[in-house]
């Protein structure tokens, strides 16, 4: 079986009607994945006998009828602390790495009893665009394989868009999350920075980085963004604002009536394809038939985007990354003989080409005599960005644009240039230098291929957003459609 | 050629608070290695700091004890080096704006007071602990890792060893007496690197500096300023240039030597900590934890010369740690006198502190007891040499007149009881009777040292020589 | 623009970071980096006088714990030694320290 076309709601009562049961679901899940693994390699660890005696313990204890994501199986994006399951971000660095905690968002679903069913692939340290930086091989697009499932959660996006799992866990620094979202055709969001707790996340950029979910539909997605919100003691940036049940709300396919909606000129220039561009202004149509207002705004600061986001949040990776230094965990090179053998052999051996990358340029970009010219200049033009942003909300609900600028690539065709790979991100780094809710839905495809529909709204007024993006799934059957996979579901 | 010297210290300062600043593990000493530790100390991956209020709170303090400004609004910075005692790669302090600036202190040298500057003080983590193996390998305790310190940074102005070190025992005295840390050099809860230049007389532009870091105590302190004064001088003489750079003060040889340092190592990279939002310090904290702030060293030695009526040297001996100082003025309080109490706890209280390598608190010495040994002395119930014994019975927490009185340590005050026995003396010792009238002095000693003996020691000597020269008279 | 960072300065910054490319790999990294600084330089032509550098989207601010001490178990210690590369008698074990300049502080 698969999930597609169906929702956490169907999926619960078939379990407490005991039409299927947790080790059956699980089952079928694990079959599923195992059966594309070969063509999509999604999966970095499948945890079939945990998952399996988790959904066996599930179904002892039985599920009552509130308990919505028992027994439920779900994929976690394998640069997420899971206590006592490899945890790899990826990485040579980790590649044995057992973690002795749970990240706060595994503990929350633990509480709910979830079944995780494996660790996702990613772009090693979630740093890449295409999954293609992964040291254990890239993952391929469920709807064509020779193409990318855009990056870094890539794993967690062919491992949804394929029907593999209900949902699976991102993180997303510049559009990680999203991007995959976008281009597997299924629902991707990322919450105001400080809404998910942090902790027990790989650090990739402090100030960017959000956990978010991939699911097949918007509904699952306010369901279970709510279930890992809320304030964490362990991390200091997380909010104590109350986390509304975002998916109560979801039952009227009106609910747009009256807002405000507004579509960036810079969102649309030539640089995004013409098939995405007429995509995003069919949506815009829609809102208005509706009964939304959609007029064109301005963000200034667009452009200067990907510069800022690629000197502040290496300058925080290039940081945050230092502890991967051969002492206490994961890897050491063999043969260091001193103290700076082992860091130097370690992190050369240990880090592929894209993470030297980054690290080499947030170095860079701290170091003396560039930190005004490069770091203070960068977190100045932040501020303007995040400005555009406070201006546009001053009379508007929501933004929409395009997810990304185009379809999936193929896979190979942009590793020789990091430039034109960085550029991919253009519409999707700067909700998270301001810190904002952004969310991918499907809204429509090219040359076979899905791309995304962009919405931003408010820091902390997720619920707009996911208003905003039912509404347009319930009348668009972009979301209906699904790849044609071998194997045998 | 004549000179003048520059000095600038920075004392690191840890902070005896319950938890670290940014984990919630324990400060603690002498435990098993790594036993205080967790996840975050061990930098694991996915782990975020979490500040300690108390840590705050203490730097405030401290920023108020040395008559500086408290920065209201404040973030904290990464410093990013490799070290293995250095696990997240970065150390989480405070560059742009530290919690405490434009403080000062007085000292006195010679006689002479002077005011010296504090240009900034800030929080900030320390490192676990290396040791090196003669085998090839080190070894990491992350135990340290993560202690609350304070870097308290002073002004460049102190002009010679004396000045320096009277600056440090001036500054660890206060921090000792708002109770934030204790302030040990021996213990290593303050450590201090030393700044310093020399320039020839008159010259309006400072010499090239040396920075000498990690010294343990104050005569390391000391010496090493006296090292590399004359050092400078003497490159400077022979027309030589000082190196800027940094040195280690090597025990063995009492000189510094340069420590090579790798290409960029200063190169720390610094930016804002992302993963600790802002701190906006309210006034009204800040004037809570004013009206907590105990009365410092200097007030005290006012106190204690104007109204108790002490020497000076006293009141700078008694306070010395707040302890002590304490401690005094509880047992003055108890209802002994002032003199009697700072004599006693200068002698023979210091030189069992000193001699058993203990802290007063260690004792089981309370204010309590040491005032009641003082009032029987006072009133003759014992004798000055018995109260030697009872303070072996003091300090082991025993109350002073009931320990006396279970070892015969009672004197012999009254003259009823103590007339038959001169009596008796006297009629034993005819002789020395008729020396006296001879006026030989020397025999009322004599006579004395008989009753003395006669009553085993127990005799108070003023009523036995009272009753002695009366009878002697009488006869 | 290009050439906004040469092979020596590479080397440098690799210093710090505590990395090294070899004489193969070196001409081509510079010249990566190279192109992406010229991505970077764009930025010099916005207007940021008077504009507060922004570090993070947070509004949170005093965010603090109070000072009380919290053990880990002696498990969760010693399954972080079993991760160690190499620890003896509870210590974490590391080739010899042999740079005496030591830590910053």
């Amino acid at each position: 079986m698969n999930f597609f076309d169906k929702d956490l709601n169907q999926v619960h009562e078939d379990l407490v009607n005991k039409k299927v049961s947790a080790k059956e679901l699980t089952q079928a899940s694990i079959d599923n994945i195992k059966d594309h693994e070969e063509a999509l390699h999604a999966f970095l660890r499948i945890n079939e006998k945990e998952a399996l005696a988790a959904a066996e313990k599930v179904d002892e204890e039985g599920i009552a009828k509130d308990q919505l994501l028992a027994g439920i199986p779900l994929a976690v994006k394998d640069n997420i602390l899971t206590d006592g399951i490899t945890t790899t971000a990826a990485s040579k660095m980790l590649e044995h790495f057992k973690p002795v905690y749970d990240a706060t968002v595994i503990a929350k679903l633990k509480e709910q009893r979830f079944i995780n069913v494996g660790k996702t692939n990613l772009d090693e340290f979630a740093m890449g665009s295409s999954t293609e930086n992964s040291a254990f091989g890239p993952t391929h697009n469920p709807w064509n394989t020779d193409y990318v499932p855009g990056g870094s959660s890539g794993g967690s996006g062919a491992a949804v868009g394929a029907g593999e799992v209900l949902g699976a866990l991102g993180t997303d620094t510049g559009g990680s999350v999203r991007m995959p979202g976008s281009l597997n055709g299924v629902v991707g969001s990322k919450p105001t920075y400080g809404r998910v707790s942090r902790y027990g996340i790989v650090a990739f950029g402090s100030s960017f980085d959000q956990v978010g979910w991939l699911t097949q539909n918007v509904k699952d997605n306010a369901y279970l963004t709510s279930v890992i919100s809320g304030h964490d003691e362990h991390d200091m940036t997380s909010s104590d604002r109350e986390v509304p049940n975002f998916a109560a709300g979801l039952n009227d396919n009106t609910n747009v009536k009256g807002m405000r909606i507004g579509l960036p000129k810079e969102y649309m220039t030539d640089a995004i394809s013409p098939a995405v561009r007429k995509g995003i202004e069919d949506a815009a149509k829609l809102y208005e038939s509706l009964g939304a207002t959609v007029d064109e705004v301005s963000l200034p600061h667009t452009e200067d985007g990907i510069p800022v986001y690629y000197i502040l949040a290496t300058a925080e990776a290039s940081s945050n990354l230092g502890r991967y230094d051969g002492i206490r965990y994961g890897f050491r090179a063999a043969d260091a003989k001193n103290i700076d053998d082992v860091y130097v052999k370690t992190r050369s051996e240990g880090f592929g080409p894209e993470v030297k990358r980054r690290i080499m340029l947030g170095t860079f970009a701290l170091s003396a005599g560039s930190y005004d010219a490069y770091f203070m200049k960068a977190a100045k033009v932040r501020r303007l960005i995040a400005n555009d942003f406070v201006n546009v909300f001053k009379d508007h609900d929501l933004i929409i644009g395009p997810m990304g600028t185009d379809v999936a690539f193929k896979l190979g065709s942009e590793t020789q240039d990091p430039t034109q790979m960085y550029m991919n991100d253009i519409l999707s780094v700067t909700a998270n230098m301001a810190g904002l809710p952004s969310m991918s839905v499907p809204a429509g495809f090219s040359k076979g291929l899905p791309f995304g529909m962009q919405l931003i709204a408010k820091p902390f007024d997720e619920q707009t957003m996911f208003n905003a993006g039912y509404v347009f799934e319930q009348n668009t059957d972009f979301h209906k459609q699904h790849p044609q996979l071998g194997g045998q579901n | 050629m004549n000179f003048q010297t520059t000095i600038g210290l920075e004392v690191h300062v840890e902070l005896k608070t319950n938890a670290k600043i940014y984990s919630p593990s324990a400060v603690e000493y002498g435990d098993e290695p790594n036993s205080n530790t967790n996840v975050i100390d061990w930098a694991y991956p996915g782990t975020l700091p979490i500040l300690n209020k108390g840590v705050v709170r203490d730097g405030i303090m401290a920023t108020l004890a040395l008559h500086g400004h408290v920065r209201q609004h404040m973030h904290f910075d990464r410093k990013n080096y490799f070290y293995p005692d250095n696990p997240k790669s970065y150390q989480i302090t405070q560059k742009d704006t530290p919690i405490g600036h434009d403080g000062w202190i007085e000292i006195e040298v010679d006689g002479k007071k002077k005011k010296i500057g504090i240009e900034e003080l800030h929080i900030e983590e320390d490192a676990g602990k290396n040791t090196h193996s003669p085998n090839g390998f080190s070894y990491v305790d992350l135990n340290r890792q993560g202690t609350p310190l304070i870097e308290i940074v002073s002004k460049p102005e102190m002009s010679s060893p004396e000045e320096a070190v009277a600056y440090l025992e001036a500054l660890r005295q206060r921090i000792q007496f708002t109770g934030i840390s204790d302030v040990k050099m021996e213990e290593g809860s303050m450590r201090c690197d030393v700044n310093i230049s020399v320039r020839p007389y008159g010259s309006d532009q400072l010499g090239v500096r040396s920075e000498i870091k990690n010294l343990n105590s104050f005569n390391f302190v000391k010496r090493t300023l006296e090292y590399e004064i004359k050092r400078h001088q003497q490159v400077l003489m022979s027309g030589g240039e000082i190196a800027q750079e940094t040195r280690r003060f090597v025990e063995a040889t009492g000189k510094t030597a340069s420590m090579r340092s790798k290409e960029g190592a200063d190169d720390y990279r610094y930016f804002p900590e992302p993963d600790i939002p802002p701190l906006d310090i309210s006034q009204d904290w800040i004037d809570e934890i004013d009206g907590q702030m105990p009365e410092m060293p200097g007030e005290r030695r006012k106190h204690y010369v104007d109204d108790l009526g002490l020497t000076d040297y006293d009141a700078k001996v008694l306070t010395q740690t707040k302890e002590m100082s304490d401690f005094f003025e509880e047992t003055v309080k108890d209802g002994a006198d002032a003199k009697r109490v700072a004599n006693y706890l200068m002698n023979d209280v210091n030189s069992y502190l000193n001699d058993n390598h203990v802290d007063l608190p260690d004792t089981k010495l309370t204010s309590e007891h040491l005032a009641g040994m003082l009032k029987l002395i006072d009133d003759g119930t014992i004798s000055t040499k018995m109260a030697k014994k009872v303070f072996v019975g003091i300090l082991d927490g025993q109350e002073p007149a009931a320990y006396a009185k279970e070892k015969g340590l009672i004197q012999l005050s009254d003259p009823a009881q103590i007339q038959p026995i001169v009596d008796d003396v006297l009629d034993n010792n005819q002789q020395s009777i008729e020396d006296f009238k001879n006026g030989k002095k020397r025999a009322v000693g004599f006579l004395m040292g008989q009753v003395m003996k006669a009553t085993h020691g127990k005799a108070n000597p003023g009523v036995a020589n009272k009753l002695l020269m009366k009878s002697l008279n009488e006869r | 623009m290009a050439n906004q960072i040469n092979e020596e300065q590479v080397k440098h910054v690799a210093a710090l970071a505590k990395l090294e490319f070899s004489d193969q790999e070196l001409p081509k990294f510079t010249k990566q980096l190279d192109d992406i600084m010229d991505l970077f330089a764009q930025l010099q032509k916005v207007d940021t006088d008077d504009v507060e550098p922004m570090v993070s989207p947070t509004d949170l601010v005093n965010v603090m714990r109070d000072d009380k001490a919290e053990h880990a178990s002696a498990r969760q210690i010693r399954r972080m030694l079993d991760n160690a590369p190499d620890a003896a008698a509870g210590l974490i074990k590391v080739p010899a320290i042999i740079d005496e300049s030591g830590d910053g502080e």
